[in-house]
Order: structure tokens, then sequence, then C-alpha cells
């Protein structure tokens, strides 16, 4: 029998890891020679006590939805894709070459062409990999991150040399048309006649999509024939074998599923926002989806309950640094130590509670 | 005067989170003799060995060695205390020499010379005073399993032990290995020595030891001279009930040929020949056991068929060819399709997956059936949810619940899974690697009838396992393997052990008759 009761192990366990993240940071704070308890409330007022702070936390959030899936699915099939940052990048890439190229004739339909486009270049940067990996046995870490560099570095070829507009000084694309912007959230509020909810803010209808990544990643993992695969390959090597799954075939499409989710949070960033492709516009996101993925517990619900809080610390963070001298990278740190409770120190929040339901169990004998 | 036991263990408990390993076990044993420990896996025969070498504490008891109350806190400690341990999976460094291998760890300088040498002299002492002979300066990795096992009692000796540990010896042995080994054991008892012999073997205990002890459960249910008991007896201790040792069964009526296998040939990744030209044919409703040491491409030969591991040569089914070229991974499941299952050797890393629910696990392979598919793109999960919870009920498995987790079950509970699953789909053909390892008495009774009334139904069945009595009850014809080769067929109401194991020694069949 589990020592532990299921709940315990979803829920607690986070939110123990979270709070103890919370409590180093609000050391950190202290030391900067600021007041966490104002930080707190600074970051609770301008991120939920405010539309535009709604608008800006679920733009963070939808990214990390996608990235956070991305990692999960990989994950499920013990893969560790590090490369989320690197498959959005062309992902991006995607979007503006179906954004620039096709002439789209409503946002509705361009949504979807460039949604396909960032997921299928999405898909082959981490089908590369996928493919070392499998046939080659080319650890997957390694190969990712290193794939991370090249993207960079693919994104600048095309922004500096094939992208910019000729006269222009910025390494960016021409602005995509008009029928290719996607409504924010401003835009579906005045819809109902709220002009002024969520002024300015970017978050948009990419949002949505994300939700129902949600849904299909969950359909796909524990309800499909393919999932299943995946998840027996994840746990075991051997027993995959001998069940005739092939780990070949498994890799190439946990790795390019996942490709694809990272691959689509450009929809979001450069469709939905900058209505342009620019430099760096990941922000790290595909990283985040790591933390995300560990702190969701590569569940789907948990993946999205993640990416709010981590959407909820960015935007606060934003405030922090808008505000206070507290730096936003303090939002890095907070991220680094929930990566480090949830992950590495896992067993450190698990060992105590596990001794607790012990004796409360023998209590009870 | 009475003499003081070479060790004695009083009110010893261990548990492990709920789980209680051990529960207050005394055991006495005197010096010179050998005392066995006998019980089905799970008993807690293994953790009150961990104990005894230090590996794991005890919650409670105490442990006296001569009389005098001793803690073990490591197995440094053990060493010091005389208590030498001999485990089932060899704790060697496969490219030193026997002569390393023995002083590593008892090393008396920094420099490695001197100890070398004193070792030489001792090991040659030794060697003759216990006819343990073994040359100190092969290689490991180029002796057999039987001259490791004597390395591994040398090492213990080589540290003064008086008190020798031994985890289930025999697995890996030869019968002629198994007794050369308790020729060995009873010469180091004429020298004194205290012996305890933990083994799930009844015809070991029944041979060597002096007394035993039987647990179940972690606790110690009795402890008797073995002149005083049976191997009827003894089971009986161990499962709690009346057993049955021998199987029921007719003589096989077998018709035509479901599997045959012919020129098969595999080497394996690292360019080692693994089956040698390998012929053999199963027939509809019969078993075909194939005898072996461990090791000796039995494995291979049902991963080959299993469809992981591509091979040469031709095999058929039912009639039609499979095609043995897949290199990375096979088709398992159009082998399944064409009425094939497989119970494979090792059912915690392949037959099962550990974290996954039983449910779950009792469709693995048939997974993408169009049975278990609720539409073109869904699993039905709910209906294979139910249709588990009636078949862990018919195979008996507890406890039935197909949400338990797969680690969650007992041995011989989850091998009952992967019997269901696989006895379930109503094969043409069964394989069957190990049905019984790890499994406890009173299941294995359970799996040798299921596999015997499949056999009744006409349908054709390759027993692999390196338990010669299985073989031997279970098998309508047996092969011997040596070196992945065929060495012979025989009868298994025309032949005996001794034969048997001179076969699975390598020696030829001519030398043999």
């Amino acid at each position: 029998m589990d020592i532990m009761p299921k709940w315990v192990d979803i829920i607690i366990v986070p939110l123990l890891s979270l709070f103890l993240a919370a409590f180093l940071s609000a050391l950190l704070i202290i030391a900067i020679g600021e007041s966490p308890i104002a930080a707190l409330n600074l970051m609770i007022e301008g991120t939920l006590l405010r539309s535009a702070g709604w608008g800006y936390m679920l733009y963070y959030t939808t990214n990390f939805i996608f990235t956070g899936l991305a990692v999960s699915v990989a994950f499920h099939a013990a893969l560790f894709n590090i490369g989320g940052e690197g498959q959005a990048m062309i992902g991006g890439l995607g979007v503006a070459l179906v954004c620039l190229f096709i002439p789209w004739p409503h946002w509705t339909l361009a949504i979807v062409g460039a949604s396909i486009g960032a997921a299928v270049f999405g898909m082959i940067w981490a089908g590369l990999p996928a493919y070392l990996q499998a046939k080659r046995g080319s650890h997957i870490v390694i190969t990712t991150i290193m794939f991370n560099f090249i993207a960079a570095g693919v994104l600048n070829f095309f922004l500096v040399d094939v992208l910019k507009p000729k006269g222009s000084m910025d390494p960016a694309s021409a602005n995509f048309p008009v029928s290719t912007h996607l409504p924010t959230f401003q835009d579906i509020a005045s819809l109902f006649g709220f002009e002024k909810a969520f002024r300015s803010a970017p978050a948009n209808v990419s949002f949505f999509i994300a939700l129902l990544a949600c849904v299909a990643v969950w359909y796909l993992i524990w309800r499909s024939p393919l999932g299943y695969e995946i998840r027996a390959l994840g746990k075991s090597g051997p027993a995959a074998r001998y069940a005739g799954v092939r780990p070949v075939k498994i890799i190439m499409i946990a790795m390019m599923i996942s490709g694809a989710l990272c691959g689509m949070m450009a929809i979001n960033t450069t469709q939905g926002e900058s209505e342009r492709l620019i430099l760096n516009f990941t922000e790290g996101a595909g990283f985040i989806g790591i933390a995300v993925a560990l702190m969701g517990r590569s569940h789907p619900l948990g993946v999205l309950l993640a990416a709010l809080l981590f959407g909820f610390l960015y935007q606060g963070g934003a405030e922090l640094a808008l505000w206070t001298k507290i730096p936003r990278e303090l939002i890095v740190v907070i991220q680094a130590l929930v990566i480090l409770f949830t992950g590495a120190l896992s067993l450190m929040v698990r060992a105590p509670l596990e001794s607790f339901f012990m004796s409360l169990r023998k209590a009870k004998e | 005067m009475t003499r003081n036991p070479a060790i004695e263990l009083r009110q010893i408990s261990k548990s492990f989170g709920p789980v209680q390993a051990n529960k207050d076990i005394n055991i006495s044993v005197m010096p010179g003799t050998i005392h066995g420990i006998i019980g089905e896996n799970g008993a807690g025969k293994s953790t009150l060995m961990s104990i005894l070498y230090g590996f794991y504490k005890a919650d409670a008891g105490e442990i006296f060695v001569d009389g005098k109350k001793i803690s073990i806190p490591d197995s440094q400690a053990a060493i010091a205390a005389g208590i030498g341990m001999v485990f089932q999976h060899f704790k060697l460094v496969e490219n030193f020499s026997v002569l390393e291998n023995i002083v590593l760890g008892a090393e008396s300088g920094a420099l490695l010379a001197p100890s070398l040498s004193k070792a030489r002299t001792e090991l040659a002492e030794l060697a003759s005073e216990y006819e343990l002979n073994v040359d100190p300066d092969a290689i490991i990795e180029d002796i057999g399993v039987g001259m490791q096992q004597r390395v591994e009692i040398l090492k213990a000796l080589y540290r003064q032990a008086n008190i020798l540990i031994l985890d289930e010896p025999t697995g890996v042995l030869t019968p002629a290995e198994a007794d050369q080994l308790f020729r060995i054991l009873k010469r180091l008892r004429e020298e004194g020595k205290t012996i305890i012999l933990i083994t799930h073997k009844l015809r070991e205990i029944m041979d060597i030891t002096d007394t035993v002890s039987v647990m179940r459960q972690g606790e110690m249910t009795a402890t008797l001279k073995t002149d005083d008991t049976s191997p009827e007896d003894l089971a009986e201790l161990m499962v709690g009930r009346k057993v049955l040792l021998r199987v029921d069964k007719t003589t096989a009526k077998p018709t035509k040929p479901v599997l045959e296998v012919q020129n098969l040939s595999m080497i394996d990744d690292f360019g080692v020949q693994r089956l040698k030209n390998i012929n053999l044919t199963v027939k509809a409703g019969e078993i075909l056991g194939i005898a072996g040491v461990a090791g000796n491409g039995q494995s291979e030969l049902l991963q080959v068929l299993g469809g992981y591991s591509a091979a040469t040569g031709v095999v058929k089914l039912n009639g039609s060819e499979i095609d043995l070229s897949t290199s990375v991974s096979g088709d398992g499941q159009a082998r399944r399709a064409m009425g094939m299952a497989h119970v494979p050797e090792d059912r915690q890393r392949e037959g099962l997956i550990m974290d996954f629910m039983a449910w779950e696990n009792a469709v693995f392979g048939y997974h993408r059936e169009k049975s278990n598919q609720a539409n073109k793109f869904f699993m039905d999960n709910n209906a294979i949810r139910k249709e588990t919870e009636e078949k862990m009920k018919r195979f008996d498995v507890r406890p039935p619940n197909p949400k338990l987790t797969a680690k969650n079950f007992s041995g011989g509970n989850q091998q009952k899974i992967v019997l269901a699953r696989e006895i379930e789909r109503n094969p043409d053909l069964l394989l069957v690697g190990q049905p019984t390892r790890g499994v406890d008495i009173g299941a294995i009774e359970f799996i040798h009838q299921q596999i015997v009334a499949l056999r009744d139904q006409g349908k054709a069945i390759l027993l692999i396992s390196v338990e010669l009595d299985e073989i031997l009850s279970l098998s309508d014809r047996v092969l011997v393997m040596f070196d992945g080769e065929i060495m012979g067929e025989r009868q298994p109401a025309n032949t005996n052990e001794k034969e048997l194991g001179l076969l699975m020694a390598g020696v030829s069949e001519k030398a043999a008759q």
C-alpha cells in the first residue's frame, strides 16, 4: 500500500514545496531591504486586483501551459525535453512564415494556419534530437540543449538576413498583415460592452487554444492507445519491448508532440502579442515549462494550475521591478527554488510527511 | 558443560513502513552445524540475513555470537564478529583475478604486493584444508559460476569467518555443481564452521541441514530437527496449508505442430552468438520444456520468439512464417494477433509495468485490440477495468482490485495477473519463462494447474525454466540447452536429474550415454 493518501502527494507536497520556496524568497527580499509582505501585497494588487493584471498574467500563463504540456508529454516517455526554448523559437519562425506569406482572409483561419505552421516547425526541431536519441542513442538532454543554441542562431539569421524589411535597423520581421491579428482579451471584453477591461494587456484568444491543448493532452496521455504506449515506454523500456511497442517510434512521436506544443507557444507571443517575429520572444518560457511540468506532476490539470501560478509570479515580478528595488530576476530565483524543491528535493519534503502519516497509521492500529 | 550457540538471535523485529518483515524472530544455531532457513519469497528470510550482516538495523532484538551480545551496525562489524556472507548475486569484480578479489577490502597496508603474497599462501592453506581449489590468478569473468561461488566462500574464510551465511546458493548452479557445493559445506561443517543456508528448495534442506527453521510472513513458524521432518511437512509449514508438491496431469495427446523452429541462430549486440541452429517443434496439446542453467540461451530464445530480438532462421506459427528480421524491436503485437501469448521470464521488468494499475497491465500488449477500444481513437478504460476485475477473480488474484498498482501485489499475484492476461486470450501457443520464479508455493500449485489446463485444451506450450523439478513435473518432452545449443531431448519419465545435469553442463549426448 502507498504510505500517503493520493491527495497528499498531489496537493500537499507541491504546496509545501512552494511554501518553502516562498519562505526562502521572503528571506531574500528582507536581505534586499524590502518587506516581503508589502511585496506580496504589491504582486497581488498588480496581478489579481486589476483586469489588466489578469491580462498580463494569462498571457504568460498561455506560454507556460504550452511549454509545460510539452515537457510533460516528453516526461511521460521518460524523455527530458530541455529544448522547449529552441522549439518555440523555430515555431515562431513557422508562425511568421505562415502569417507573412499566406494571404489570410480572417484571423480565425490565420490562427489555424499559424498553429499548424508553429506545430510543424516545432515538431521538426524536436524530431531531429529525437531521431538522434532513438536511433543513435545521443542523449536527448544534451542534444536538445545544443539545439536551443542552433535555434537561436537560425532565428538570428532569418531575422537579420531574410525576414528583416529593407531599410530597417531592427532585427525583426515586417509586421504581420492586420487580417492575421488575434483578438485580445480587451477586444473580446469590448464585444460585451466592457471597453475598459484588460486594457492594453497582451492576453489573447490563444489562451483558449492552450486550454484546448490541456484537454487534448489529457485525452492523448490517459485515454489513447498511443498515450498508453508512451507511458509504458516511459515506465519500463524492456516491458514496452515485450509488449511489441517500438521504442524508436514512440520516442519520435512523443518528442514531436512535445516540440509541436512548444512551437505553438509562438501563436501567443508572435501572432498574438508582437504581431511580428522578434528576437528572444521566448523569454525563457521553454525552461519555465520544466518547472511547470514538475510542479504540475506532468498532468494537464496540474500543468494548468502551475502555469497560472508562474503567470502570477511573472506578472507580479514585473510589478515588483517597477515599484520596488526588488529586481525582476527574483522571479527566476523563486522559479529555481520551486524546481529545486519539487524536483531535486522532493524527497526532503516527502520524507517528513511520510513519517507523519506513518505515525498516524500506527496510532490508529 | 553446555556450549554456547555459535549465533543466537533473540526477538528480532524489523518493519519497513507498514510491512512487518520480521517479527520476534528467535534462532539459535550450534557451532559445527548446518542450519537451514526456508520460506516463501517475501517471508522475511533475506531481511533477517541483512540484519545479521549489518545492512539493516533491527527495530528490536538482540544478537549473540558465542554467547556474547554484539551489535552489528555495518558489514565491517559483521566480519569482525566472524560472520561471512555469500550472496545470491556474487559481489565480485569481474575483471580482477581471484586473488585480487579475495584481498579487496582486506588489504593489510598501503602497498598491495605484501597483501597479495600473504593472501596467496593463506589461500593455499585454505584450499588444502577445505578442498576449495581455485586458481588464484584466474580472472573472475573467465571462470564458471560454481568457481565464482567458491571465491565468495574463500573471501569469507579469508576474513576469518566462523559463521557462513549462504543466500539461495544453488540458484545458478547445475545439479553437479550444487552437489560439489554441498560437499564443500559438509567439509566446512566438519572443520567446525557454522553454516546458515537460506533456500526455498525443500530438497536441499532435507539433503544437507541438521536443523531447519521455517519462516512465514515475517514470523518463525517452526524450528525442527531435519531428521524429524519431511518435505510435505515443511511445505505445509511454509504455506500454512496442505500443498500438492507434484503436478497432477494425464498423458499428453499431441496433434498438429503449432510452433516450428528451424536453424534459428541469433547474435547479440556484443557480437556473441547466443543461439546456434536451434531446431524444435511444439505440437498442440503438449508442453515442451527447455532445461538449462540460466544464461545458456533460453532467455534469448524467448526474446526471439516473442518478437523483440532479431534472428536468422525459420520460425513458423500455425504453418505461416514469422518475419525474424525486425532489428531494434519486433512485432510483438502482430505475433499476439497470430495466436501467440508470452509469459516473460522477468515479470517485474518485462511482463508488467510496476507503476501501472492492474487494469492497465491486464491489456498490456493487447491494448490496440478492437475489444479494448471504445472507438477509433480511445481505449475503453471502463470496460477494461470491469473485465480485469472478473479476470482477477477467476485467477484468484488477491486483492482483486483492478485499481491497485502492480508493485503493490505480491510476486505470486503479479504472476497471476500476467498469466490471466496471456491465458485468457486463448492463444494457440503460450511461451512461458520461469513461471514460478519468486512465487510462493501456494501460487505455484495454481499456476501449474493453469498451464496444464491450457495444454489439455489442445494448446501448445513452450516452457523455459531453470528449476529442474518444474521442468520434469510439467513437461511432456524435455530439451536441454547449453551455450545456445540444444544438447538433446529426453522424456521426463525416462530420465533423471543426473542425466539432465550432465547435458546442462555441456557434456555431449554421446558422453552422457
